[in-house]
């Protein structure tokens, strides 16, 4: 009964969307309130059903029930509760329906949050928010349903892969799709402005914050995704260059160039038809993400079940829309503000530069996941791209971005001298030179390349903070009201911009210096590591809720000891998999993994991941700059109450 | 000018759709073979069966023929398996490579479900496989008269790609001089 | 054309038992065996999704570390070692892409974005940095001075 209500409830959303889409949609060519306010209406009750839907579909899961088809797939009744409920979104057809979630609930946040909009460019984002509803509406209700039952039911289900059965499924999906699936909102924004013909700083006040909201949990769910495949995985590595993680990185970076560029087009209205483009091009990669995942054009560790068939469908989608609004684009964007006047040596100049970097960034990220395919369809040879690839155009192209962050913030709106900017970076500048300088005393010039890039993670940090304090310093003649005053974007900045150094000197820490160690061990056996003693104490069986688990007890004395670790090797009912012991400290971890059986012992690896958890403390931190940001009233203070809709369809004019 | 950057992201993204489309068709997960065009590496196998003759590259000349590299722990090669008797009964050549077991596990296998190979030689170590650049079970190697191989089928042969695909490609085998 | 054993050995590759390089592949020499582990990395795994033999407990993985390591201490470079496996398996195998005419885009792609991006970026500015300044009359010097005189701090 249940999966019959979510399924009703998905068609009616459907036919909701439709109205959407067409209600908004010739509302706002006609000028007509009514049909716009029934297009707001239907966005709520769209995102009203979807919710239903959804919960429809979790409610499957939870109880169990083994008669729909999803259930029976990816869940059993010995499984804990919280996987129950998350392998919801463990299958192609239930994360799709999460995604449409998320975009039935975006949308009706517009339609609730969005009084303060022009009517028209509301309705219009209303209407394309409600074309991309139907074309994803419309691949779960015709090729993906997720309530498809099973007659006979199952006595049992075959349960969730036991790699997903982890607090990381819980949280991963649902951010990532939340950044996915938020920059919709960007994305329909760019879409109406360019149907309306008019982009100005209301309309980037307006974006942005939306934007940041799709920025923070994208950042934060993919700093979680290398978390998880860390601990999870089994041999310590934390980013594999993945076609899907690429999928997640390539929006990340031109979303956070689309984070920077509205900030230029809301302060000075620079960058009009750039920041248009990104919005457009940050939801394409999206998709193209999504497309990635769900076609088998590439093989990737995170691939649900191929099917081709699926792949041409959502190609199709990804035509229409990223085809239609860079159509659009290239009809209006000539005739847009062409913007304020700045010199090279300012904020938006810095800005400019930021986003080169970062499209440059983004472009080789695409370069290496999709070579394969074009190089393989235009002749015969096959070649494969991994990390190595990444490491030699990747990293180069990141280090100047990373050295220019630093002054983004500093340099003046409009123009700014040469002189005076050097004299603001000179503390952050001696703080990374005093840090490089330790650093090549601690590991001779052999190390020359790491020490630079912990003394570029120093300049990072010490850049970061630099801003209020210097804010700060500027008022300390009453330093507490200076610090209560600080605007939370302020924060937000430095806090983001520092995560980013944090994220730095974790990389740095991990690629130069780790180390590894494989041997066979018996119980009583001893071993030294990385300044670490490690005994094997005991080899033993154990019982978890649904798995059996062979359990290797090990005394670790010496740095950072004594502590003891535990390394499981886990036997599920469908397969093993093996729980890594790590000891978890600032300066690093320690990381044992436990293998085959060999010679009466069993095989032991051991890594040493110096300064490794700064890599994700660097990423929450990000996050974290993003949230407190979004937290600024000043982002969140609309445009004026609007006033009352024109009487006559405002005719397409060449913005102001 | 303004007109031409504007056109620039459109103009690049049906390049990129075409791209797609087309990629879309291909099964990223078959490599293609470095064989083609050259002849078979040399080896000398063992028997799979005791007191058969076992398998050497030398001998795999003549008449247009088929390679077969099996196992008995591979799934796919018993749904394979009765073509391959199939074709034998038809009067097609085919040999087997028995990878990475021990003989009697092959010869176990091939008495419980048939045999269809002229000849059969066991490569325990893998390593003849490896140097035909075989990455799984099954794979089929067609050779012409000449000892060159000609095209490598990846998984099971079926009907359907033996009819369209193999057969068509031995019938010219066999009528080259 | 699933084969089906070799995806389960794939995916068991990831669930189960992690470890790549055992006790006993290990070459006896440290240095050769150095080059062994960096060679490794960036070689394929083949039946895998997305590893280097080095990461992969599959079985083909291990026959691979275990021919290079035969290669490297039968005295090959490098080069040589890795030319081996290329000629039995192709291009594919390699994780780092050749330098060659179908892959100069790949390889030259990201400098040449990055100049063309800078390039159109720099024109766009030099058409943004007319920003002159318009002498001020005398009385709105005073006026401008006075005024920030009574702003401090901002």
């Amino acid at each position: 009964m249940t999966a019959e209500v979510g399924q009703f409830a998905l068609i009616l959303a459907f036919v909701l969307a439709m109205v959407q889409a067409l209600a908004t949609l010739w509302g706002a060519h006609r000028g007509e309130p009514v049909l716009m306010a029934l297009g707001r209406a239907a966005a709520t009750l769209q995102a009203g059903f979807v919710i239903l839907a959804f919960g429809c579909l979790a409610a499957s899961y939870i109880a169990c029930d083994f008669s729909v088809a999803l259930v029976a797939q990816h869940s059993n009744s010995q499984q804990p509760l919280a996987y129950r409920f998350a392998a919801t979104w463990g299958s192609h057809e239930g994360s799709m329906l999460l995604w449409v979630l998320i975009l039935g609930i975006y949308g009706g946040a517009v339609a609730r949050f969005g009084g303060t909009l022009r009517e028209t460019l509301q309705a219009r984002v209303l209407g394309v928010q409600g074309l991309i509803g139907v074309a994803f509406l419309g691949f779960l209700i015709f090729t993906s349903n997720p309530f498809l039952r099973l007659s006979p039911a199952p006595a049992e289900g075959t349960e969730l892969n036991p790699l997903l059965q982890d607090p990381g499924l819980v949280s991963h999906p649902p951010l990532l799709y939340l950044g996915y699936v938020g920059f919709s909102v960007a994305f329909a924004f760019a879409v109406a402005a360019l149907i309306e013909g008019r982009v100005d700083a209301a309309w980037a006040r307006w974006v942005r914050p939306w934007v940041l909201a799709a920025w923070v949990p994208l950042t934060a769910g993919i700093t979680l995704g290398s978390l998880w495949a860390y601990y999870e995985l089994g041999w310590g590595g934390w980013w594999f260059w993945d076609p899907v993680e690429n999928a997640s990185l390539m929006p990340w970076l031109l979303g956070t160039a689309l984070l920077h560029s509205a900030l230029v087009l809301e302060r000075r209205g620079a960058l009009v038809s750039w920041t248009i483009l990104l919005s457009i091009l940050t939801f394409s990669l999206s998709l193209v993400g999504t497309f990635l995942v769900r076609s088998g054009i590439l093989t990737s560790v995170h691939s649900f079940a191929v099917d081709p068939q699926r792949g041409i469908y959502i190609l199709g989608i990804i035509t229409v829309t990223t085809g239609a609004a860079l159509g659009l684009y290239a009809w209006r964007a000539p005739s847009l503000r062409t913007g304020a006047l700045f010199a090279p040596l300012s904020r938006e100049g810095g800005i400019t530069l930021n986003n080169v970097f970062l499209v440059a960034l983004a472009a080789t990220v695409f370069l290496g996941t999709f070579s394969p395919v074009f190089i393989e369809i235009m002749g015969k040879d096959k070649i494969s791209v991994g990390p190595p690839y990444y490491a030699r155009t990747f990293a180069p192209l990141a280090i100047p971005l990373l050295v220019l962050v630093v002054f983004g913030p500093m340099l003046n709106w409009k123009r700014d001298n040469v002189a005076a900017v050097v004299r603001r970076v000179r503390v952050p500048a001696a703080l990374a030179l005093a840090v490089l300088l330790i650093g090549l005393v601690t590991v001779g010039w052999k190390g020359v390349v790491s020490a630079a890039a912990v003394g570029l993670a120093a300049w990072l940090v010490a850049g970061a903070f630099a801003i209020p304090g210097r804010r700060w310093w500027a008022g300390r003649a009453n330093l507490s009201r200076s610090v209560r005053t600080t605007p939370p974007a302020v924060l937000g900045l430095s806090l983001a911009h520092a995560g980013l150094g944090l994220l730095l000197l974790g990389v740095t820490g991990v690629t130069a210096w780790h180390s590894d160690k494989v041997l066979t061990m018996r119980p009583g056996d001893s071993t030294v590591f990385a300044g670490r003693t490690l005994t094997l104490q005991s080899i033993s069986l154990a019982d978890g809720p649904n798995y059996q688990a062979r359990q290797a007890r090990f005394d670790i004395t010496g740095r950072g000891g004594p502590y003891t670790l535990v390394a499981e090797r886990r036997a599920y009912a469908s397969s093993q998999t093996t729980e890594a012991a790590i000891h978890v400290s600032p300066l690093g971890n320690f990381y044992i993994s436990g293998g085959d059986e060999a010679d009466g012992g069993i095989v032991v690896r051991l890594w040493d991941h110096p300064l490794i958890v700064w890599i994700w403390i660097g990423g929450f931190t990000m996050a974290l700059g993003g949230l407190v940001s979004l937290s600024d009233r000043r982002l969140r203070l609309g445009v004026a109450a609007r006033a009352p809709a024109p009487a006559f369809a405002p005719a397409p004019v060449p913005a102001e | 000018m303004r007109r031409l950057i504007a056109i620039l992201p459109v103009a690049a993204f049906v390049i990129v759709l075409v791209g797609f489309m087309v990629g879309l068709k291909r099964d990223p997960a078959i490599l293609p073979s470095m064989l083609i065009g050259k002849p078979l590496p040399a080896f000398a196998l063992p028997p799979v069966k005791p007191m058969a003759a076992g398998l050497t590259s030398a001998e795999l000349v003549g008449e247009p023929r088929l390679l077969n590299v099996f196992a008995s722990w591979c799934g796919p090669c018993r749904e394979e398996h009765p073509v391959l008797l199939q074709l034998k009964a038809e009067g097609v050549t085919i040999d087997g490579l028995d990878w990475k077991e021990e003989a009697d596990a092959g010869a176990h296998w091939l008495d419980e479900n048939g045999d269809p190979y002229a000849k059969s030689g066991n490569d325990r170590t893998g390593r003849a496989g490896i140097d035909m650049g075989v990455s799984g079970v099954p794979e089929t190697f067609v050779i012409d008269r000449r000892g060159v191989v000609r095209y490598r089928q990846v998984g099971a042969i079926t009907p359907e790609v033996w009819s369209q695909t193999i057969a068509p490609l031995m019938a010219k085998l066999k009528a080259e001089s | 054309m699933k084969r089906l054993i070799l995806i389960a050995a794939a995916a068991l590759a990831l669930a189960g038992p992690t470890l790549a390089v055992t006790p006993d592949e290990q070459l006896k020499d440290p240095r050769l065996e150095a080059r062994a582990r960096a060679l490794s990395q960036e070689l394929r795994c083949l039946v895998c999704q997305n590893q280097s033999i080095d990461d992969s407990a599959a079985p083909l993985a291990h026959d691979l570390r275990v021919i290079l390591r035969e290669r490297l201490a039968a005295g090959d470079s490098d080069k040589q070692a890795v030319d081996y496996l290329v000629a039995r398996y192709g291009d594919f195998v390699l994780l780092k892409p050749p330098f060659q005419p179908d892959t100069w885009a790949l390889w030259l792609g990201p400098a040449a974005i990055l100049l063309l991006a800078g390039a159109g970026a720099a024109l766009y500015m030099r058409g943004r940095a007319r920003v002159g300044d318009a002498p001020l009359s005398a009385a709105d010097e005073a006026e401008a001075a006075r005024l920030m005189a009574a702003d401090k701090g901002d």
